[in-house]
Order: C-alpha cells, then sequence, then structure tokens
C-alpha cells in the first residue's frame, strides 16, 4: 500500500455559478521513502493539491467537490477533526517558501521547537532533544542557537529550523512547498544537499513544489507536471528531463536558460498562464501549443499512460516541435 | 577595469556607505558599505550582467548610478559627462539618457493611473510631445513596440498579468528614448515561461534601438544568456569580471565557481560536480578582514587571504578576478 | 522576429478604476448606506433651514414659554393644530379641545435669507394665526420653537464639521507629506512641533486660542473661530499619521521610477504618494467630522462660543442643563438627540468606508 495516494481530487473555489476548479482530477501516489516533485507555474494548483494532504486548505472559500486522499490507508477527506490533528505533524509535516514568514517573530526558536514536539511526542520536549535536531539539519552551535529569535537568524538558519520544527514529530511524509525560491542559490544548495541527506538517513518521502526543474533533476525519483489544475505529464525524474513528452514540459524546459547553454533565441511560450475560473475549453494547453489542432479545444485529453511507468495528457504528444 | 575611450557609461571607484545610527543620539557607529570602490564601464549598445547574492549591494549599485541614492565616493561618466555631483534641472535633462526598470511588477506601476498616464509622464517631464495627438499616438507605438495591444492604454495595472506589467515599465523607460537601461532583476518575480518572453523582448529592443543594458540578477544562467559580458560581485567588491562565456567556462575565483556549481542543473546528462559553500551570505555591516569571501573559500590560505585584500586584476586577457590565487579549482 | 506579437487579452471587458470598485463594495453596507442616507437628509436640512423652519430662531413668544412639542393631527382629509393653553402662572399646558386651525403650506411667514443670499419669507409650512402655533418641539424659556432652532443650529454644528476636516486634513496632508518625503531636518522640526501642539491639554488649548481673539466679535466671526481653533488642534495628529504613510509609499518602486524619469519632488509628492493615503484619509475624515460637532458643543457650553440669539447645538444645550428644566420639559434635549443621531450616522458610513477600503488590491 502507497504512504500517499491521491485519487482524482477535485477542489473549488467559490460556490454555485461563481465556482471556480483549481484542482481538476489529481491523481498521484507517492511510496515511502521516495521524493516526489510537483512542477508547475502560479495558478496550476500544485500548492492546493500539496496543502489538501492534511486538509488544511480553508472550507470556505474551497470546496472539495471529489476524489480521495489516503494517506497511510485512512482519506483524509472524510477524517474527523481529532484524528486530522494527530496525522499533522504525525505523518505528514510541512515547509514552506518563506521561513520568515512561517516562524512566529515573538518566540525564541527553541520554544516553537518545542512547541511542536509537545504535540507530538511530549515524552521528549526537552532541550535536549531540541539540540539534537538543530544538529541534524546542520545548525552549528545549536546550544546557543535555540535561545535566538527568528529575525537574529539569517534565511538559509531559518529554512533549517523549519525543517527541525517539520521532523520533530517524525513524519513520513514531508511537503516541501518551494522550500528555496526564497533563498540565494548557494544556500538553496545547502539545503537541498540538507533535505537529501535527511531522506537518506530518515527514509522520508518528501513531495517538494517547485517551479524550477533544475532542482527537479537534482532532488526527484518521479516528477508530476502540473498545468491549469491538471496533471499533464508524469514519470520518472531522469525519463522526463532528457525526454520531455508533453508539449507544456518541453516549451517549459526549452524557455529557460541553461548555463553555457544556446545562446540564441529563447523559445517562448507565447500567452500567459490562465487564471483559475478561466481555463480555455478542452485542453488547457492547446490555445499556446506550438502542435495543437482544432479537435484539441473539443475535449479535456484523459492522462494516459503511453509508456510504461510514463503518463501524458496529450493525444499527439508523438509529434515532434522543433 | 579598462574602457574604451568610447564608453557610454563608466564608473569610477564608486563607494555607497550607508552610517548606522545608534544610541541615543543617533552617533554613527558603523557603516554599511554596500558598495566598497567599484569601477566599470559599459560600451554602447553592449550588455553588462552584474551577479550576486542577497546583501552583495548589486542593487545598491544600480540605484547609485540611477542617483537614487547618493554616491559616498567616486564618480560616474556618461556620454563622457561627469554626472556625479549633478542635481536639479541640469540632471534632469541628462536622465533622458539612462532609465530603469524595476523588479517588482506589482509594486512598479502607480495603482491609480492607467497605463497611458504611466507612459504618457515621460513624455509629459521632458516635453517630447506638442500635443495631445501626438502624445496619444507616442504613447500607443510604445506600447506596441514592447508588445501590448494599444487599446490597452485606458487600463489600470491591476488588470494585467505580472509579465504584461513589466513590458508597461519597459515602456515607461523607452518613452524618453534612453541609450542605457538598467535591468534590476526585471524577470525574478515572473513566471518561467513568462521570463523568456520579457528576456527575448529585452534582446530585440536592444538590437532594434542599440540600447545598452546594466543586468542585475541574480540568476546566472539568465545573466549569461543575455549579457556579453559579466560581473561577478560580493559584498560590494567585484570579484570577478569577463566574457559571459569565458567566465561560465573557466571561473577563475573561486566564489564564482561556486556560484556555477549551485546552479541546479536541469539536464542529468551534464551534472556538474557540486560545491556546497559552508556559512551564509556575510552581511555586508561586518565584512571579514582581508578577502570578503575568505571565511567560506574551500581554498582560503590562514594569514594570506585574510589579511590581504585581493585587487581586482586582469589575469588573461580581459578576465579579471581578484583572488590571490585565482584560477586554482576548488572542485576535488 | 520582431517583439510585436501583440498578445493575450485581459480579463474584465470593461475597465473599471479603482474608486468605481470601492463605491460597489459601499453600496452592499446596508447600514453604512443608511448612515449615508440619513447624513444626506440633515445636510439637505441644514440647507434648507429657513424654508423647513416654520418660525425664526429669534422668534419669541411671549405667551408660550416652556410650550410641549405640538403634533399636527389629521382631521377629515386636512392636517390640523389644536391650540394649548396653560393656567397662568405656570408652565403646564392643556390642550383645548375642538379649538383647531389648518396647517398652511407654502405660508408667507417670518423674513429670512436662503442659503444666506436671497431674502425671502416663504416657509413650507406654517400655523394660521398666531394663536394656533405649530411647535413640533415646544418652545424653550424664552418661547422660541425648538425646531426651528434645532434646524438654524444644524446649519452651524454641521458645517464646522465640513469646513474643520477640509482644512485640517489639507494641511495635515501637506504637513505630513513634506516631512515624510524630505525626512532630515524638516522632518524632525515639523514632527517636534506637531508634538507640542499635540501635548497641550485639550481644554486649555481651546480656551488659550479663545482669548486669543477679542471678547466681543460678530457671531460670523465667533464661527470661523471656532473652526479654526480646531482644526489647529487636531492637523497635527493627521501629519503625523500622513508622514508615516509617505515614509513606506516613497520607497515603493513606481515613486523610484517617477524619479528616474526626473519628475520634481512636488509632482511626486501630489500624484504618486498622497494619492496612496487617500482610502486612509477618506475614512478618518469621515469619523473625524463628529469630533467637530462636539467641539462646537463644547465651546459653546462653556460659553465662549456661539453666542445668544443665534441658534447652534451647543447653545441650545448649555440651556437646558438645568436639571429641573430636563425633568419638567425633556424637549429642550432635542439638540442632544440630533447630535447622537449625527455622530451615530457619520461612524455607520466612517465603518462602512473602512470595510470597503478593505479588501482592495
Amino acid at each position: 500500500m502507497s504512504l500517499l495516494e491521491i485519487k482524482d481530487l477535485k477542489l473549488d473555489f467559490g460556490r454555485g455559478a461563481e465556482a471556480a476548479r483549481a484542482v481538476d482530477g489529481v491523481s498521484l501516489t507517492i511510496e515511502a521513502g521516495e521524493t516526489v516533485c510537483l512542477v508547475g507555474e502560479s495558478g496550476c494548483g500544485k500548492s492546493v493539491t500539496a496543502q489538501s494532504i492534511a486538509r488544511l486548505v480553508p472550507v470556505p472559500p474551497a470546496n472539495y467537490v471529489g476524489g480521495e486522499i489516503w494517506l497511510n490507508g485512512r482519506d483524509v477527506l472524510k477524517m474527523p477533526v481529532g484524528e486530522l490533528r494527530e496525522i499533522r505533524g504525525g505523518v505528514v509535516s510541512y515547509i514552506f517558501q518563506e521561513p520568515g514568514a512561517a516562524l512566529n517573530p515573538v518566540f525564541r526558536v527553541g520554544n516553537q521547537i518545542k512547541e511542536s514536539l509537545k504535540l507530538h511526542k511530549p515524552e521528549k520536549a526537552n532541550n535536549a532533544e531540541v539540540i539534537r535536531l538543530l544538529k541534524l539539519v546542520g545548525i552549528p552551535a545549536p546550544e546557543s542557537r535555540i535561545r535566538n529569535y527568528p529575525f537574529e537568524m539569517s534565511g538559509g538558519m531559518q529554512q533549517r529550523v523549519m525543517i527541525a520544527m517539520a521532523l520533530a514529530s517524525e513524519p513520513k511524509l514531508l511537503v516541501a512547498d518551494e522550500p528555496t525560491t526564497a533563498l540565494d542559490v548557494t544556500i538553496q544548495a545547502q539545503i537541498l544537499d540538507l533535505l537529501r541527506d535527511l531522506k537518506n538517513r530518515l527514509g522520508m518521502a518528501i513531495l517538494l513544489i517547485t517551479h524550477n526543474l533544475g532542482i527537479v533533476g537534482d532532488m526527484a525519483d518521479r516528477v508530476a507536471v502540473m498545468y491549469a489544475g491538471q496533471i499533464v505529464e508524469l514519470a520518472a525524474a531522469g525519463e522526463l528531463l532528457r525526454r520531455p513528452l508533453h508539449p507544456y514540459t518541453k516549451a517549459l524546459m526549452n524557455s529557460v536558460p541553461k548555463l553555457s547553454g544556446n545562446m540564441d533565441r529563447l523559445v517562448t511560450i507565447p500567452g500567459n498562464v490562465p487564471r483559475i475560473g478561466n481555463f480555455p475549453p478542452g485542453c488547457r494547453f492547446a490555445p499556446r501549443c506550438p502542435v495543437a489542432r482544432p479537435d484539441c479545444s473539443a475535449a479535456v485529453p484523459a492522462l494516459v499512460e503511453v509508456e510504461p511507468q510514463r503518463w501524458v495528457r496529450c493525444p499527439y504528444w508523438n509529434d515532434a516541435i522543433k | 577595469m579598462q574602457s574604451n575611450n568610447v564608453s557610454l557609461l563608466e564608473v569610477k571607484n564608486l563607494k555607497v556607505h550607508f552610517p548606522v545610527k545608534t544610541g541615543m543620539f543617533s552617533r554613527v557607529h558603523e557603516t554599511v558599505k554596500a558598495v566598497d570602490d567599484v569601477s566599470f564601464s559599459i560600451a554602447p549598445g553592449e550588455t553588462l550582467g552584474l551577479v550576486g547574492e542577497s546583501g552583495c549591494g548589486k542593487t545598491t549599485l544600480g540605484r547609485a548610478i540611477m542617483r537614487l541614492v547618493e554616491p559616498t565616493a567616486g564618480s560616474v561618466f556618461l556620454d563622457g559627462e561627469d554626472i556625479t555631483g549633478m542635481k536639479g534641472a541640469t540632471l534632469r535633462v541628462r536622465r533622458r539618457k539612462f532609465q530603469m526598470i524595476f523588479q517588482d511588477p506589482y509594486g512598479s506601476l502607480n495603482p491609480r493611473m492607467t497605463v497611458e498616464q504611466i507612459v504618457g509622464e515621460a513624455l509629459d517631464i521632458h516635453k517630447l510631445v506638442d500635443s495631445s495627438s501626438a502624445r496619444k499616438k507616442r504613447i500607443e507605438e510604445l506600447l506596441q513596440a514592447v508588445g501590448l495591444d494599444a487599446l490597452y492604454a485606458q487600463r489600470y495595472p491591476h488588470e494585467f498579468s505580472g509579465g504584461q506589467r513589466q513590458r508597461i515599465g519597459i515602456a515607461r523607460a523607452l518613452a524618453v528614448e534612453p541609450k542605457l537601461i538598467i535591468c534590476d532583476e526585471p524577470v525574478s518575480a515572473l513566471d518561467v515561461s513568462v521570463q523568456a518572453q520579457i528576456i527575448n523582448l529585452l534582446s530585440d529592443l536592444q538590437q532594434q534601438r542599440g540600447i545598452a543594458y546594466l543586468f542585475i540578477a541574480h540568476d546566472l544562467a539568465v545573466v549569461e544568456h543575455i549579457s556579453s559580458r559579466v560581473m561577478v560581485m560580493y559584498l560590494g567588491k567585484i570579484v570577478e569580471a569577463a566574457e559571459a562565456e569565458k567566465m561560465i567556462r573557466e571561473p577563475l575565483h573561486p566564489y564564482t565557481q561556486a556560484l556555477i556549481s549551485a546552479v541546479p542543473e536541469v539536464n542529468p546528462e551534464t551534472k556538474r560536480q557540486r560545491v556546497v559553500l559552508p556559512g551564509d551570505v556575510p552581511s555586508p555591516i561586518h565584512p571579514p578582514e582581508g578577502c570578503p569571501f575568505h571565511p567560506r573559500c574551500p581554498i582560503a590560505l590562514e594569514g594570506k587571504c585574510s589579511q590581504e585584500v585581493p585587487p581586482l586584476v586582469e589575469k588573461a586577457p580581459g578576465h579579471f578576478a581578484a583572488c590571490h590565487f585565482a584560477g586554482k579549482k576548488i572542485a576535488g | 522576429m520582431s517583439a510585436t506579437v501583440t498578445i493575450e487579452s485581459i480579463e474584465s471587458p470593461e475597465s473599471l478604476p479603482q474608486w468605481r470598485l470601492f463605491w460597489q463594495r459601499l453600496k452592499r453596507r446596508r447600514i453604512a448606506m443608511a448612515g449615508g442616507v440619513v447624513l444626506v437628509i440633515l445636510y439637505a436640512g441644514a440647507l434648507l433651514a429657513g424654508f423647513i423652519a416654520p418660525y425664526h430662531f429669534d422668534r419669541v413668544d411671549n405667551q408660550n414659554f416652556f410650550h410641549p412639542p405640538v403634533w399636527p393631527h389629521f382631521s377629515g382629509l386636512r392636517l390640523v393644530v389644536t391650540r394649548y393653553e396653560s393656567m397662568p402662572g405656570s408652565f403646564v399646558y392643556q390642550a383645548v379641545p375642538n379649538d383647531t386651525a389648518p396647517v398652511h403650506w407654502f405660508v408667507r411667514g417670518d423674513k429670512y435669507d436662503l442659503f444666506c443670499l436671497i431674502p425671502t419669507t416663504i416657509h413650507l409650512f406654517g400655523a394660521a394665526d398666531d394663536n394656533h402655533p405649530i411647535y413640533l418641539m415646544g418652545t424653550d424659556q424664552f418661547g422660541r420653537d425648538v425646531f426651528s432652532r434645532l434646524l438654524y443650529g444644524s446649519q452651524v454644528s454641521l458645517s464646522i464639521g465640513l469646513a474643520g476636516i477640509i482644512i485640517s486634513f489639507a494641511l495635515g496632508l501637506l504637513i505630513g507629506g513634506i516631512s515624510g518625503y524630505f525626512g532630515g531636518w524638516t522632518d524632525t522640526l515639523l514632527m517636534r512641533w506637531c508634538e507640542l501642539i499635540m501635548s497641550i491639554p485639550t481644554l486649555y488649548l481651546i480656551i488659550a486660542l479663545r482669548s486669543v481673539f477679542r471678547p466681543n466679535i460678530s457671531s460670523v466671526q465667533i464661527y470661523g473661530m471656532i473652526i479654526i481653533i480646531y482644526s489647529f488642534i487636531r492637523w497635527a495628529g493627521t501629519a503625523r499619521i500622513i508622514r508615516g504613510m509617505t515614509l513606506s509609499l516613497r520607497e515603493r518602486q513606481y515613486v523610484l521610477a517617477a524619479k528616474s524619469l526626473g519628475q520634481s519632488n512636488l509632482k511626486i509628492i501630489l500624484r504618486h504618494i498622497l494619492p496612496g493615503t487617500f482610502s486612509y484619509v477618506i475614512i478618518a475624515a469621515t469619523l473625524s467630522v463628529p469630533y467637530y460637532i462636539l467641539g462646537e458643543v463644547t465651546i459653546s457650553y462653556l460659553g465662549v462660543g456661539i453666542q445668544e440669539p443665534s441658534a447652534s447645538w451647543g447653545l441650545m444645550l448649555s440651556a437646558a442643563q438645568n436639571t429641573e428644566y430636563m425633568h419638567s420639559f425633556p424637549w429642550l434635549l432635542a439638540p442632544g438627540a440630533a447630535i447622537f443621531i449625527t455622530v451615530l450616522a457619520f461612524n455607520f458610513l466612517g465603518d462602512g468606508l473602512r470595510d470597503a477600503a478593505d479588501t482592495k488590491s
């Protein structure tokens, strides 16, 4: 049984006539110990999908209209609140993009970690455990650091503290929502190394959300590409990066400048990412797709396993793109 | 750095220091040396990239050249003229030659003004058009030049996406027909697929109009793509400068090498060996003694590197580095 | 390949400036709109005071001191009023049954100046004769119609609020904007000056400022003086807040862009910075008006504001402070009710404005 299984998740914002579908039939599994990347641009629904795993999305204005989320054998969407509190931290933990915003500025860092411990492992809620956790995430001189306030720490340090808080309860799944986007590139490298190291040591699964395909290459076992609320491609990371199949994935990879890469004009994707509530009919990428055909806008294509362990939501994926 | 005689912009020994006032009577205790003795030049029509991490001073450098922040020392020459001390009307006239585009598409346009008013303000300040029909026409031309439909002139910024807002900002800068545009992280806040559009737009405008760019960014790949030459900045100083391709292929300074190796690589075939720098990006209030990079440097030599500031010198033709051991590889 | 691919459409088919969106949101708040409607009625009443009031504020009725309120009633299809009579020597009135006279509309009555300009004698409604007066809210100790005086008094009390906020906010915006934008010594000096003003206890400041003016000045001059005094007290608080907002607004990138273009400092302040404070200013101004109204009440209560025989709500209240009056002749407190309603209406409107501004992007 997989650790996490999202089945056909559908989520709307707003009700009735104003309902806008943010997540439209997303299915994803994560096995214990593996790293899955969820890639997409702003507004594609990746954050909302990830937050649904612990039912963190506030209902209203959100509205679950379909699907199931099986975490460790229990359906999160139907859990009573008491059970929900147990799995939050106990089974799945989160780290977010802005560590400075996620830490409470008026409490010392040590106390914040202890608070996380008190909720799930109260017998270990002491300074010794906090120091052990800070060492685990690579913070030097942790004994003095536990008395720091968040503003006394740099961005990279704050993110490490966040990771420590997330790990305090020994979760089976760590959801990292753009954890390095707000950090400098050298610090980003440190944090990614840390996550990889922790994964190996603790056997944790990681769901890593990012828009940076390079991070996918570094970190992921498997990767799902999202566009306009749907998964459009799903494959093993190495495979996808070597040979992307969906036109959006290909276009995305071509539009990113690479070091020592081609100095010619970047191949752009014309137009804008469609906003929630304004998705085009049929295939949502069709208006911007270089190989779109008229019938692409007639019906939403299904996510099909076109090769072993490779799913694509596009019937014309085989058409070569220049 | 050598400048040729026809340089458009020449910056000489520029320093921007901010006093840190503490204590009851606001005594000046320390200074933040945001920009510490920087010299370089840009030729007409070329793109000079400036790359560095947060706190290195690149944004302050851009703003000091634009005179949004006053330099503490040093000089800025534009078209051979010393504009460092200029103020008021004399400076205003010169401002037509150099403009800036900003990072935040949501903060760089006044939300209460229409697109037409935003772009038109530039025309009005410098009296570039003499009738309202000429003004309207000019604004339409500018919008079309950046890829926006002229119909959108009556709209308000909140109706546009991030990429479109950046285009409006570019149109505003173009209105005065500048020779130099300082681009302060123009694509960092945009979606990946939109970044490419804006980068291409800037390239095209350069080809069509011969505008020079000082392109400031923290994304090395983007900077390398658009620039002919690149400078790397660390703690207020330039630590390496060279032609873009050359710098990426053969970086001399250990910091540059670390930056390059830290960039996550999309293509799994071309994996570089990762060198991860320890410690944090330093604060410019307490820069280290000697070489500013030495506390994090994998090849620093105690004694030399911790006491002597390495000067920026030409180590190979057109390739400058500030390191006592320039050229030594940091990867094992 | 050029960059002239004109691209995507944008969302809304019609462009709405921000104030339009704001107005739409405001309309949805019923209580705020109710407050607004009440205020419109009150200000319309003040504008047309002379016309609506059946009597002049000065008119004395020697036969009817402390007359209770008289309301017209229907007799058949006509509105009539009953005559009241008092016991000689006392102020207790009894209605005289079957002694009624009709209410006339658009009658000629006491002389007054419409809009303070046009002398006329037409009133909206009036009594048939002096023996059947229409005192909708009774009379005071001089036999003057309270309702009429209330209307004439509203001219003073309500307009002081508007004039006051215009002056004090104009000053506050200017000083605060300059102080925050330029910083340095300008900022320090201006802000210390503001703090000085704010630290003087209000009551003493009022009396001190009052003593600057000569004791015997005309009522128009008194009116102007009250506005000046209160504006002088209140602009400092506004200036400080505007200065704080300016400090953050001047770092916005669109302000930097305007500077890069070479825009002059004055135009930057007026065009880019101060408009960013408008959502605060509208709300703060609306919620400030009650202070001016109550300020006028205070100053007239102390006896150093509007003088007899002019009417103002504060003056009318001070005449009613006798407890015996309050017990026996409660209609004398009508100005208190009027002030209460006005202040409440302004507060509702201000709250609604604040809510409407909150969800602004």
